[in-house]
């Protein structure tokens, strides 16, 4: 029987692009704990294998041998497919992040545009489930993820749009391959384009850090407040596959950062540029993520509506002006 | 035959997926008991039209569709219908036993008819391509083409903000 090789390679692609994400879920929750236990001068997981690196497949088993519990008086199709709607759209991203100049599974030509259309679902997915599970914590943190993430959304996109006009292109190979050449061609230190460059990826970072409801924006499972916010009601895996679509959004931002701001999987320094210079600089970003959430406490929920309001979006609009006037200009 | 693990034989069956997608969620849309679970399926028919749009060769449209109905319109329907509360007391009229069938008749009537009426039709290929369908080309003549109709969507656009604005003003006052 005759396979045309190109399935094969999306096959391989596919199973490669699923596996990546479910093993980062897995080892960014032990990196976690980790960095966790570091910055608060405790040790961490290390009974579970040589520095506890075994940890996450013994979570991983005994979140699978739990019984799925649906309470009573939940919404069951809703309930269920909640936790899906978050980790599909997060492995659907995958597709079309170049990991290097080669490692693309489809290189779309609108491929920044298809991650952010992938991403809006997660929300959806947050949403049906919190109103599903009939529980009132979970309700008040969806509402709180659907204004959160409204108000973030629009700094990114502007951010973006800004990256897109000196690009050019919305194809993230291309972005890349306008950057590559050494550190000083990469975007956030494009100043030639505009002085506010390393601002616009400061805004970025921190809507990141929103959009992915990571501290000190996690308002949607405030635990002191909401118990576990929209996440209440969910037990065993159902809980475990919203948290791996957590850990796999992180990824995703931390990945659109490193293309969209630092070049790639260009070297610093002009050498060897490759697929191990993008991981590195997506698992610093990552780092530097938890790195945030065990350092500064939870903000206020009109805290955080007004640093994007008030703040962040008019800075953004700023960059934006700037950028245009400066591209006509020169 | 096209073979099923030929690319095209592949592209054909999710095709059909998502005509599949299309019709299921409008179903849903239509019949689901709760209000949230209408928006659900609203929500997954506008999947199946993203993905139709995409095998008509505009990635870009297929992608806008999944950005603005799915995350934003479907997110801000769901979000009214959990600040308007009692989504459960969706109260179904009393209806005739004849509805049912006469429904089922007139939109089979009006699917044949729209049916027969695009198959019959003698479609004129246009003269000349126009432009590629490219987010280049659709940018291009949104600033010059259609330019009118690009700055008046705006201003409608503007005006709704403007008035949820003074609305929303009104309100925390009282």
């Amino acid at each position: 029987m005759y396979v045309d090789p190109e399935i094969i390679r999306l096959l391989a692609f596919l199973v490669g692009v699923i596996a990546f994400a479910a093993l980062n879920a897995a080892y960014l929750v032990w990196l976690e704990r980790k960095e966790a236990a570091h910055i608060q001068r405790r040790i961490g997981p290390k009974e579970v294998g040589p520095f506890g690196l075994l940890q996450p497949l013994v979570d991983g088993i005994k979140l699978m041998t739990k019984q799925l519990i649906v309470p009573a008086g939940v919404d069951p199709v809703l309930f269920k497919i909640a936790p899906i709607l978050v980790m599909v759209p997060a492995i659907m991203s995958f597709v079309t992040i170049p990991f290097s100049d080669t490692l693309v599974a489809r290189n779309l030509d609108i491929g920044l545009l298809a991650i952010f259309a992938f991403a809006s679902v997660n929300v959806l997915g947050l949403l049906l489930g919190a109103w599903g599970s009939r529980n009132k914590y979970a309700v008040i943190s969806a509402a709180r993820v659907v204004s959160q993430n409204v108000a973030y959304e629009i700094p990114m996109l502007v951010t973006v749009v800004t990256l897109v006009m000196i690009s050019g292109t919305m194809n993230l190979s291309k972005i890349v391959g306008l950057q590559l050449g050494g550190f000083w061609n990469w975007n956030i230190f494009n100043l030639s384009a505009s002085p506010l460059m390393p601002i616009a990826f400061l805004i970025f970072f921190v809507c990141m850090l929103a959009e992915t409801n990571r501290a000190p924006f996690d308002m949607a499972e405030a635990e002191s407040e909401l118990v576990a916010g929209a996440f209440t009601e969910y037990s065993g895996m159902g809980f475990g596959v919203f948290f791996m679509g957590e850990y796999a959004n992180i990824v995703i931002g931390a990945s659109v950062a490193t293309i969209l701001f630092l070049g790639g999987w260009d070297c610093p320094f002009g050498l060897f540029p490759g697929v191990h210079w993008f991981l590195i600089k997506m698992y610093f970003l990552i780092f530097t993520v938890i790195w945030i959430r065990w350092t500064y406490p939870r903000t206020t929920f009109y805290g955080l509506l007004n640093l994007s309001w008030k703040i962040l979006i008019p800075i953004s609009f700023v960059n934006l002006i700037l950028t245009s006037a400066m591209l006509k200009v020169f | 035959m096209v073979s099923l693990f030929s690319v095209e034989g592949l592209s054909g069956l999710l095709f059909f997926c998502f005509i599949g997608l299309t019709l299921a969620g409008a179903v849903i849309a239509t019949s689901a008991r709760s209000l949230i679970r209408s928006v659900a399926g609203l929500a997954l028919c506008f999947l199946g039209v993203a993905g139709l749009y995409y095998y008509l060769n505009s990635p870009f449209v297929a992608l806008m569709q999944i950005l603005i109905y799915v995350g934003a319109v479907c997110v801000t329907i769901i979000f009214a219908v959990m600040l308007a509360g009692s989504s459960e007391l969706k109260q179904l009229t009393q209806r005739n036993g004849l509805v049912g069938p006469l429904a089922i008749l007139a939109s089979g009537i009006l699917v044949f008819a729209l049916a027969g009426l695009a198959l019959k039709t003698e479609w004129l290929a246009a003269p000349c391509l126009v432009n590629r369908g490219t987010v280049e080309d659709l940018g291009q003549s949104l600033l010059t083409t259609y330019s009118m109709s690009f700055e008046l969507i705006s201003v409608v656009l503007l005006v709704a903000v403007i008035g949820s604005l003074v609305l929303a003003r009104q309100g925390r006052d009282k």
